[in-house]
């Protein structure tokens, strides 16, 4: 994973609630065994018209004006739904960097955490004010301070977000979680030395 | 976390005892991961990690894998073989087959004679114990809670560690006591226990939450209506939901090919029996349900928080006061293209789904089967029978289910995910709706443009019959 320090970027507003993985990513799109070109299949079935391929004209992402938005401003529980890491690998390859929402499912902050795709949590008015600057100004841009766990709107207001003090470390040192596990090779062998089996599955 | 220093719940005894390395400021706790279960398609970006670091799946005697989300549910051909005509899906599985291979885990390929949808299967082999914990790249791994275990889904990056390591980074969750009271009624199943719950909380109301379902009516469901109720809770926010076990658990295991056996059956059980939340143990958040008051409940809306009881009227968005909820719910009566104030009983539908991992075990089909004997499907729906696993297939074939379902006029397919994801074929046509025992109403989950009512096995049954949305209650005459 590359580190993740600061973006500025202008951002796009979804201001729908409770966006589930399936309008991320519909499952149709499951089917490959490697993680690129997923971007196209992002928000599919609200990108396209019936075709599958004809860009919606109606839908906010093809707006030319949006084009270049590396934020996406959404309703609350953003990415609730299936574990499916495929929805962080879509949004990416969609060119977004942060996912800014009041709260975000468990498993789909997780997953984007670990692919250096940000999920910013604000509270209503910040979502409120971000609706309506993202609607009012397209070129309107923010930017986020990991380190700092600020973003900062155009009006100059820093607002504070949470992220975990494992997360932040492995975002800014561009740092994976697998590597951290496997140097406690130690402990696991303690462990299970101390706890017998519970099941084998080759049995 | 809050705790009065008297007891430990369920929850807290299981994760205490699988810690590698505490939680600390610096870094969430690192879970030792007691069964892991792998199925093809969250899985193949995982074995190319370990691949591209030369690394070896740890444990692969505590790994198992089975095909179950984008196989085909068509028959076998004259060969006993289930062809799989997708070009995409076919490389899938190959690519699946080819890693539990080269890394030597024991895996179920499509057609095998205990392959079946991963959450299915595990508990129907033994592998799902009380105490264990659990993980699959799939969210609905929530249900193995239903044995005291804890269990939950994971992303792919996830599927990697545990495939390398056998641990977990995980931040301790909290907790909250989920009580339903008192005894269903005729006709109300533990499908309609957690759809009430996730109505009452909304998807985003167990979020950072391991929920413990307690009280009578979960103390008196069959395992298979425990499982039906924490496969759930992810639909609720949570990433896992438990239930103690109890002998109702200890009956279930008994005998299953994984189960402990002789003195270590008793040893076994002797353990389980400690794992109950202690008397005075403190929960974050508690909520409670009267079960004597529920009804059949179906979903009106786009997520499964947008539920009700069948009788009722779907909502009326001017009724929202919260604006971000009123759109949410204008936005879902139009993809459904219901009016607010409607009554959903007697609303014609085109497709009744009877399976997935929440309602496809034996005694869904059973008590599906039971209602559709000496019955017909209405002209004018398609009704599918997807069995969730080739074993629960053989079972109810031994006991001439899918005979009743055939004379009826349904579909008896192979087992699998099938319609409740829509990747195998199996789907609905836009504008179509659909009644079904799966898990999610999300716009397109059950194809492109498709509209879902989600039900118990009953209610849906009943609806292919009558072909419009029904209360199973209204038909019961006849049921023992
Ligand atoms: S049946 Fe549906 S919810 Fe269950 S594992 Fe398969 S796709 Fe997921």
């Amino acid at each position: 994973m590359e580190n993740v320090s600061q973006i500025r970027g202008s951002i796009v507003a979804i201001p729908v609630n409770d966006i589930d993985t399936d309008q991320i990513i519909p499952a149709r799109f499951l089917k490959v065994t490697d993680k690129e070109g997923l971007g196209k299949a992002a928000f599919c079935d609200w990108r396209y018209l019936e075709d599958g391929d004809t860009p919606n004209p109606e839908f906010v992402l093809n707006r030319p004006e949006y084009s270049s938005a590396s934020g996406l401003i959404a309703g609350n529980n953003f990415g609730c739904g299936s574990s499916r890491e495929h929805a962080p690998w879509a949004l990416l390859g969609a060119g977004f960097k942060a996912v800014i929402s009041t709260d975000f499912a468990d498993i789909f902050r997780n997953n984007s955490l670990k692919n250096g795709l940000l999920p910013i949590i604000v509270d209503e008015e910040t979502q409120q004010q971000l609706f309506s600057l993202a609607e009012e100004d397209p070129s309107t841009s923010v930017s986020v301070d990991v380190e700092a766990q600020t973003l900062t709107l155009p009006d100059g207001r820093a607002v504070s977000f949470p992220l975990d003090g494992f997360a932040k470390y492995c975002l800014l040192n561009g740092v994976d979680q697998l590597g951290y596990l496997l140097a406690l090779d130690d402990d696991v062998r303690a462990y299970e030395s101390a706890n017998p089996q519970r099941v084998v599955t080759s049995a | 976390m809050k705790q009065n220093g008297k007891g430990r719940t369920l929850f807290e005894k299981v994760w205490n005892a699988h810690i590698v390395r505490e939680q600390s400021d610096d870094a969430p706790a690192v879970l030792y991961i007691d069964l892991h279960l792998v199925h093809e398609v969250t899985s193949p970006q995982a074995f190319s990690m370990i691949r591209e670091r030369g690394l070896k799946v740890r444990r692969p005697d505590q790994t198992i894998g089975t095909m179950d989300h984008s196989t085909p549910t068509t028959p076998r051909n004259e060969l006993g073989i289930i062809p799989v005509a997708d070009a995409m899906a076919a490389k899938q599985l190959d690519a699946f087959s080819k890693n539990c291979d080269d890394f030597g885990i024991p895996m179920y390929a499509l057609g095998d004679e205990h392959q079946g949808i991963v959450h299915v299967i595990g508990p129907e082999k033994g592998l799902t114990q009380p105490g264990m914990t659990i993980v699959c790249g799939d969210s609905h791994t929530s249900t193995h809670g239903a044995f005291g275990a804890l269990a939950f889904g994971i992303g792919t990056s996830e599927v990697g560690h545990v495939l390398a390591t056998q641990t977990l980074l995980q931040n301790r969750p909290h907790t909250m006591a989920v009580n339903v009271e008192g005894r269903l009624g005729d006709g109300v199943t533990a499908k309609d226990i957690i759809l009430a719950v996730i109505a009452r909380i909304g998807i985003g109301g167990g979020t950072g939450h391991v929920f413990e379902y307690r009280g009578e009516a979960i103390r008196s469901l069959s395992m298979e209506g425990r499982m039906t109720v924490c496969n759930m809770s992810i639909e609720g926010g949570a990433r896992a939901g438990m239930v103690a076990p109890d002998d109702t658990t200890f009956e279930y295991i008994q005998g299953r090919q994984h189960a402990p056996q002789g003195a270590e059956w008793d040893a076994a059980v002797a353990r389980w029996r400690e794992l109950p939340t202690d008397d005075g143990a403190a929960f974050d958040q508690e909520i409670t349900l009267r079960a004597d008051e529920l009804i059949p409940m179906i979903t009106y809306g786009t997520n499964p928080g947008m539920g009700m009881p069948i009788d009722a009227a779907v909502p009326a968005p001017e009724d929202e006061r919260d604006i971000n909820k009123k759109i949410a719910l204008e936005k879902a009566l139009t993809y459904m293209d219901l009016a607010p104030g409607q009554q959903l009983l007697g609303k014609a539908i085109d497709v009744v789904f009877i399976g997935s991992c929440t309602n496809s075990r034996i005694s869904d089909l059973r008590q599906a089967a039971q209602f559709m004997q000496g019955r017909k499907v209405a002209d004018s729906v398609r009704m599918m029978v997807v069995p969730g696993s080739q074993q629960v297939k053989k079972q109810a074939e031994s006991e001439g289910l899918h005979e009743i379902f055939r004379a009826a006029g349904a579909e008896w397919r192979e087992a699998g995910c099938s319609m409740c994801i829509a990747m195998n074929g199996d789907q609905l046509e836009p504008g179509q709706y659909a009644v079904s025992t799966s898990n999610r109403n999300f716009e397109g989950r059950q194809g492109k443009g498709g509209r879902t009512f989600l039900a118990s096995p009953l209610t849906a049954a009943a609806s292919a019959v009558a072909g419009s949305v029904t209360d199973p209650r209204s038909l019961l005459t006849g049921l023992n």
